[in-house]
């Protein structure tokens, strides 16, 4: 039983063990943040100033593409998954993931997916170079030929989500130790079980979308060819049924690593246990029925309209209940501000201040103007970024200690958080005032008007890409020669069963079920 | 106190935009942090439920972050504190969820008022039809017999900084949209090739131009000027480069403007079976080339590798003259090359055909006459 890891490059190709997967998907994810981080720069450049400099305006469309696709599907979703697959056996008490093979396929058809959309850039014609929402006839009719390749590689990636999710529902629903009951669960595997269930609803969503396009373009039907008796608007439809709960896909495992860390650092437990599960539950619910708030230029009958708005206005009652869940966590603990703790402060005020956007957003009206505008582009990238991805930075500092026993440097820790946190602001607070001027999105070039805004905007992604390099450094540095720790509890005030074992945490844990009280 | 609040945000603002950027194009200012108030109904809807919902949310925001900030302060490690141990409390988790629900069914009558507005247009006293091609916009007097091509003015050069940029850069177009002040306009947009979004911050509209359906939209003011909007759906490549012009004229100028377009129409029909000579055609289809198709074939005749073909040396641009004429009057069915019969004149498109067949070296020899192209038309 006692066996450690396989030598060499096998250990990696063939293991099935969930710490080295989890560890193979956020090695990936962080490699593909870099490669989507380095397109966001490329864009910022030419933005710079007004006027082509760097770039063509084609290539620009390709960049924008790349860059969304690649956050989207490569950076962020790959990361959380990893973390689900270090951290939920540790979590339940479980000695490993319900489908151990299924998840070392899951992840290997990861980089083949990523290799096949990154060859696009170099085929005649370009990459993909329809946003990464990809509207038809744009993508269909007028799509270069490497499309193709764009659509077989959103279907592997789907593959991979869903088997991840199976495989995750399936642990947390077979694998919990005795006496873990299902409201004693940490709310990081709660937000995960439910992620788990948008994914498996929405992937196969997207995966016929595709499908449907693949079909257009070189099987002679017309699902979105108004000349041929379909609808460019049904795309959007479809492409929104997956794309809105695909926000929360991204966003609720965030929720759950903020839940496991903010009690950590102030030494009092999670406030509103239960209404948290309860919000993330209806929040889940609310993403099925609102995808359309997208679409309010489309020209939807007036009905369709209102009725998307009242239930996008929604959403912001659950998500207040977390925001004011988290804050009264805080409240009356005994607060330190470690890294991972600052990064969660800021997700709480900057995601909450995306949120107040998203309200605004909410409101027909009013989205007339913002739609489709840097107001948009603003906001989402408050949700994603100092939503998912702060999450993300929080969560790495946090387990790190424990994945490999060695502690990072604190110092190097907090001045990669302040550069990130006043260059993320820098980057996305003037994006704001630029969409509200006027600023259309996915905009190669732009008027004399908006030239100051997009420099301050540009300065500031740069600093954050600098963040990103030192948070690679730092998490090298702490693997290669970090202070090493022994505790098992890492943190003075962290809780759950991820402390109970060992640091750092030994190949197989739990081999026989921990008691839980 | 809304009010009060609302109007002290304006004069903050209008001090630091400095004067506010309604009117001419020329006076806008690089500061703008808020949405314009525009100058239509449906804009001052759009502005005004903007500053509510802006408002609402810094209200709760700063009590939200106000409290967070404190917590920070006051209950810090380092300050000696002993956590508490609560961790819920029916009460206030009964508050948080109730209160917001109730602010927001307060919220939703203002703004589904508001939406009502942007719907209404019915009652027009006039109708346009817009559509969007890659990258231009095409504007159609119904019932007037007037219609024309609206594209981007700015130059390649100054695009690419081979020449200082004009202070109008990216806000000037050919032949802006005209309407009439005190006058309901409703707007029918569709799209000719891909999605496109017809979108004017002053006029409050932005709607989608979807290729075979039609949308509407609807603006009326009385504040003579000009206004400057932008195409908001990503529609390839030069997106960015097919802005919208909006003159709004006093009625009376207004038809004025209308008679001289319809006079300028008839006088062109009755030119059309004049002969052009060689130079007269390619003079002109250098400029029809480089407004309509060099953003596709380049103004070297290139293309892009793999997207557009190149049409020096094209079996199309030197083989025979009337498939040339075909190609441009009928497009290539299902790709990028849109039929241009609708967007171009006769005499323009002869122009273009002959300015293709002997320009960057191509040297056929043979041109093309108005009366040709006519003629493949009717012949279909
Ligand atoms: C939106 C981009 C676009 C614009 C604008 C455009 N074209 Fe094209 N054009 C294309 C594409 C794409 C093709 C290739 C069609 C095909 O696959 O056969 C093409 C093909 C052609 C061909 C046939 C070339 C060949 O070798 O088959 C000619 C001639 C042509 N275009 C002329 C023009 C002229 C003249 C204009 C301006 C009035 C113009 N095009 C504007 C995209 C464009
Ligand atoms: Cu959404
Ligand atoms: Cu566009």
């Amino acid at each position: 039983m006692a066996h450690g890891p396989a030598k060499g490059i096998g250990r990696w190709l063939f293991t099935t063990n969930h710490k080295d997967i989890g560890t193979l998907y956020l090695w990936f994810s962080f490699a593909m943040f870099l490669l989507g981080g380095f397109f966001a720069m490329v864009i910022r450049a030419e933005l710079f100033q007004p006027g082509m400099q760097l770039i063509r305006p084609e290539f620009f469309n390709q960049m924008t593409t790349m860059h969304g696709v690649i956050m989207v599907f490569g950076a962020i979703m790959p990361a959380f998954v990893g973390l689900a697959n270090w951290m939920i056996p540790l979590m339940i008490g479980a000695p490993d993931m319900a489908l151990p093979r299924m998840n070392n396929l899951s992840f290997w058809i990861l980089p083949f997916a990523f290799l096949t959309l990154a060859s696009t850039l170099f085929m005649e014609g370009g990459a993909p170079n329809f946003g990464w929402t990809f509207y038809a006839p744009l993508s269909t009719k007028y799509a270069p030929e490497s499309v193709n390749y764009f659509i077989f590689s959103m279907h592997i990636m789907g593959a991979s989500s869903i088997m991840g999710s199976i495989n995750i529902i399936a642990t947390i629903m077979n694998m919990r130790a005795p006496g873990m009951t299902y409201m004693k669960m940490p709310l990081f595997v709660w937000t995960w079980l439910i992620t788990a269930f948008l994914l498996v609803a929405v992937m196969p969503v997207l995966a016929g979308a595709v499908t449907m396009m693949l079909m257009d373009i070189n099987f002679g039907t017309s699902f979105f060819d108004a000349a041929g008796g379909g609808d460019p608007v049904l795309f959007q439809h479809i492409f929104w049924f997956f794309g809105h709960p695909e926000v929360y896909i991204i966003i609720l495992p965030a929720f759950g690593v903020v839940s496991a860390i903010i009690p950590a650092f102030s030494r009092k437990p999670l406030f509103g246990y239960a209404s948290m599960v309860y919000a993330t539950a209806a929040i889940a619910f609310l993403s099925f029925i609102v995808w359309a708030h997208h679409m309010f230029t489309v020209g939807m009958p007036i009905a369709g309209e209102l009725y998307f708005m009242y239930a996008t206005m929604l959403i912001a009652v659950p998500t207040g209940v977390k925001v004011f869940n988290w804050v009264t966590t805080m409240y009356k603990g005994a607060l330190t501000f470690e890294t991972p703790m600052l990064f969660c402060i800021a997700f709480v005020i900057l995601f909450t201040f995306g949120g107040f956007t998203g309200l605004m957003l909410s409101v027909a009206a009013a989205d007339i103007q913002y739609h489709d505008s840097y107001f948009v582009v603003a906001h989402f990238h408050y949700v994603m970024v100092a939503g998912a991805v702060f999450s993300g930075t929080a969560a790495v500092y946090y387990w790190l200690p424990k994945w490999c026993g060695k502690m990072y440097n604190e110092t190097m820790g907090q001045v990669q958080f302040w550069i990130a946190f006043i260059g993320f602001n820098i980057t996305f607070m003037p994006q704001h005032f630029l969409g509200l001027a006027g600023m259309p999105r996915r905009y190669a070039d732009y008027g004399l008007q908006f030239a100051d805004w997009n420099m301050v905007s540009s300065i500031g992604a740069f600093m954050y890409g600098a963040a990103q390099l030192l948070f690679l450094y730092n998490v090298i540095a702490t693997i290669r020669n970090g202070k090493p720790v022994s505790d098992n509890k890492v943190w003075e005030g962290a809780e759950g069963l991820e402390w109970e074992v060992p640091t750092p945490a030994p190949y197989h844990t739990f081999a026989t079920p921990p008691q839980i009280k | 106190m809304l009010k009060r609040a609302k109007a002290l945000f304006a004069v903050a603002l209008t001090a630091l935009v400095g004067a506010s950027s309604v009117g001419q194009a020329a006076e806008v200012s690089t500061r703008q942090l808020n949405m314009p108030q525009g100058v239509t109904e449906v804009s001052q809807a759009a502005y005004d439920i903007h500053m509510l919902m802006m408002w609402v949310c810094v209200v709760i925001g700063a009590a939200v972050f106000g409290f967070m900030i404190y917590v920070m302060f006051a209950h810090r490690k380092s300050r000696g504190v002993k956590p508490a141990n609560f961790h819920e409390h029916v009460g206030v988790e009964l508050a948080w969820t109730i209160v917001p629900a109730l602010i927001l069914i307060v919220i939703a009558f203002p703004a589904t008022n508001a939406l009502l507005k942007v719907y209404d247009a019915s009652e027009a006293e006039m109708d346009i039809k817009i559509t969007g091609y890659q990258w231009k916009w095409q504007y159609e007097y119904l019932g007037e017999d007037v219609r024309f091509m609206s594209s981007l003015r700015t130059s390649q050069d100054e695009i690419y900084g081979r020449e200082e940029k004009g202070e109008h850069y990216l806000r000037e177009v050919d032949n802006p949209l005209v309407i009439p002040a005190d006058t309901k306009v409703r707007f029918l947009l569709t799209g000719n090739d891909v999605i496109h979004s017809w979108w004017v911050p002053d006029l409050g509209v932005k709607k989608d131009a979807l290729p075979g359906i039609f949308t509407e939209a609807w603006a009326k003011t009385s504040e003579v000027g000009v206004y400057v909007g932008e195409c908001a759906e990503l529609c390839g490549k030069d997106h960015a480069f097919m802005p919208i012009v909006v003159e709004v004229k006093p009625k009376e100028e207004f038809n004025a403007w209308l008679a001289e377009q319809k006079a300028a129409a008839a006088e062109y029909a009755s030119t059309i079976g004049k002969a052009w000579s060689m130079d007269e055609l390619m003079e002109r289809g250098e400029q029809v080339y480089l407004t309509n198709c060099a953003g596709c074939h380049g103004v070297d005749g290139l293309g892009i590798p793999g997207v557009f073909p190149p049409m020096v040396g094209s079996e199309v641009t030197m083989g025979p003259i009337e498939k040339h004429i075909d190609v441009l009057v009928n497009g290539v069915q299902g790709t990028a090359m849109q039929a241009f019969a609708a967007q171009l004149s006769e005499v323009d498109i002869a122009a273009v055909v002959t300015y293709e067949r002997n320009a960057w070296g191509n040297d056929v020899g043979d041109m093309a006459q108005p009366i040709d192209v006519l003629n493949h038309k009717n012949g279909q």
